[in-house]
């Protein structure tokens, strides 16, 4: 009876962080957007500085028709947002925030693998929601996402494989642990490459080629109305607190800081994340978008080989020091 | 590759009669399950080569592959289950996606997609799966293999599964590799060689820039396909 209660309270809070931290960083969006372009963003809704501009988003949303088109492939039309949706829930479950087991959702063996394999299921849901939308748009949309993730799957693959290297583990908790502070040069590159590689996944500027406003509407979430949609954006901003909540546990020594991994580790964690997410926000303010051909070769001329001297970096540097 | 790496951590495991310690007719839960999963992925499997809607077969095979995933999780493979979907679900059933929605992706049944060679297909699968089932039934027969119960931890787990894969099964490893990189090389040579051929059909009719833009994507599709 206590470990079922354990594993539902460890459940509870990932899912209420899962809802929470997503709305945060979108409210940090508005009102870091905003200021960086001189203006003062939402202030009206809540009150203070208007906090609840996103739940007022979210009633508006809930409020709308849920269309789905005519010449749409009905069921997979509407499964596609749960696709886009669930995988990120998932991942959360695996990102350790602090060390011991209390302070993660579930202790993997194989942690490395279990996230990046899950994020990468993520994106059938856009190509499902391209594909059965029957829009040109949608549809072009759906060939650029897919097109873009086979482009950036396989440097973070690698990143993540030079960590895994360096930490001798491939369980998130166990490479935190192993973290010392001169591994921030030495997989600096590789640290680089990931997050690149997980902004191109999620689909975010200046890598938002997929859903292109100017050129193809909304890409493959065109015909997508009301909860549905809505449940789109969440899943992209989800993927903005798994993609930092990962970099900070992978590269950047997770709940390791100036004055020790005790007691307020998992502020550490969350600090390290927060400055992430800020990141995430400024490149959207500061650079234009890049072309799909920039873009694949960005990926394949520059990111897959900086991945691959890191990892032969990480072995020869590994190989030293034993 | 995952198939062999299953088999080297099973015969790791200890091994010891299955009528001696474990009954057939008192099924685990595990046990069941594994039977449930495995119907599903079954049924998935049928459903994907037998439905007329090409992207509605590719999300079948996805259902296939993932309950796949599943059932080397309950046997406690976890690396290998991860990597299953990594890989497959992942990686081939996007790229699979991305064939489809280039070429060819209405919505709807597509007749003109079914196949003359119905039978031989069937012969072929029907004739794989006995061997298949034949071959690790002989292996194995009534041999109980412990799971959970071996030096490292878990046999499966990442641990286990690298020791025995670079220690003693190093070998074929290597030669695998090999393998997979004469298949890179061959797939750029080949795609290398269309290039020059089209480009010399089309250089007389075709005048100017417009081949040259043809070449250059070609070429960089050809380095897509290499690096992956």
């Amino acid at each position: 009876m206590n470990d079922a209660l354990d594993v539902a309270l460890r459940l509870v809070i990932v899912f209420v962080v899962f809802l929470t931290f997503p709305l945060i960083v979108g409210q940090t969006e508005h009102k870091v957007m905003a200021h960086m372009q001189g203006r003062l963003g939402p202030m009206y809704a809540g009150g203070f500085h208007g906090w609840a501009q996103l739940v007022a988003d979210g009633v508006k949303f809930a409020q709308k028709e849920d269309i789905v088109p005519t010449g749409a492939d009905r069921r997979i039309f509407q499964l596609a947002p749960a696709v886009a949706l669930l995988p990120y829930l998932l991942v959360l479950l695996a990102i350790p925030i602090g060390p011991g087991e209390g302070a993660v959702g579930e202790v993997i063996d194989a942690g490395i693998f279990f996230v990046l394999a899950v994020m990468g299921v993520g994106v059938l849901g856009s190509l499902m929601a391209g594909w059965a939308s029957a829009n040109k748009f949608s549809l072009l949309g759906g060939l650029r996402t897919a097109a873009q993730l086979l482009a950036y799957e396989l440097p973070m693959l690698l990143t993540a494989a030079s960590v895994a290297m360096a930490a001798g583990t491939v369980s998130l908790p166990g490479i935190v642990d192993a973290f010392e502070w001169w591994w921030l040069p030495w997989q600096i590159v590789g640290a680089i490459v990931f997050f690149v590689a997980g902004l191109a996944e999620l689909q975010r500027p200046p890598f938002d080629m997929p859903v292109a406003d100017s050129e193809i509407i909304f890409g493959a979430y065109t015909e997508y109305t009301g909860l549905r949609f809505a449940l789109f954006l969440l899943a992209e901003y989800a993927g903005i607190v798994v993609l930092c909540g990962l970099t900070t546990v992978l590269f950047l020594g997770g709940w390791h800081g100036p004055w020790g991994a005790d007691g307020l580790g998992w502020v550490w964690t969350l600090l390290k994340a927060a400055v992430l997410a800020f990141v995430v926000i400024w490149l959207r303010v500061t650079y234009p978008r890049l072309r799909e051909d920039q873009l694949q070769k960005l990926s394949w001329t520059l990111l897959v080989p900086l991945s691959l001297a890191q990892i032969a970096l990480t072995g020869i540097v590994k190989v030293v020091i034993q | 590759m995952t198939l062999a790496a299953a088999t080297v951590t099973a015969a790791h495991a200890t091994t010891t009669t299955a009528a001696e310690t474990h009954g057939f007719l008192s099924p685990t839960g595990v046990e069941i399950a594994f039977l449930l999963v495995g119907l599903v992925t079954f049924g998935a499997a049928i459903v994907t080569v037998t439905t007329k809607q090409l992207v509605h077969a590719a999300l079948w095979l996805v259902v296939t592959l993932g309950g796949l995933a599943v059932e080397y999780l309950l046997l406690t493979a976890e690396f290998i289950a991860w990597v299953q979907v990594l890989i497959y679900v992942g990686s081939v059933v996007v790229l699979l996606l991305f064939g489809l929605m280039l070429t060819r992706a209405p919505i709807g049944r597509s007749p003109d997609a079914d196949s003359g060679n119905r039978w031989a297909a069937l012969t072929v699968a029907v004739a794989a799966a006995a061997a298949l089932v034949w071959v690790v039934v002989d292996a194995f027969r009534t041999t109980w293999i412990d799971l959970g119960d071996t030096a490292g931890g878990a046999a499966g787990s990442t641990a286990v599964t690298g020791a025995s894969l670079f220690q003693s099964w190093v070998l074929p490893f290597e030669a695998l590799s090999v393998l997979l990189l004469a298949a890179l090389v061959g797939a750029i040579v080949l795609s290398r060689k269309t290039k020059t051929t089209a480009a010399a059909a089309t250089t007389p009719s075709v005048p100017g820039t417009r081949s040259d833009k043809a070449d250059q994507a070609d070429a960089d599709q050809a380095d897509k396909e290499g690096a992956r």
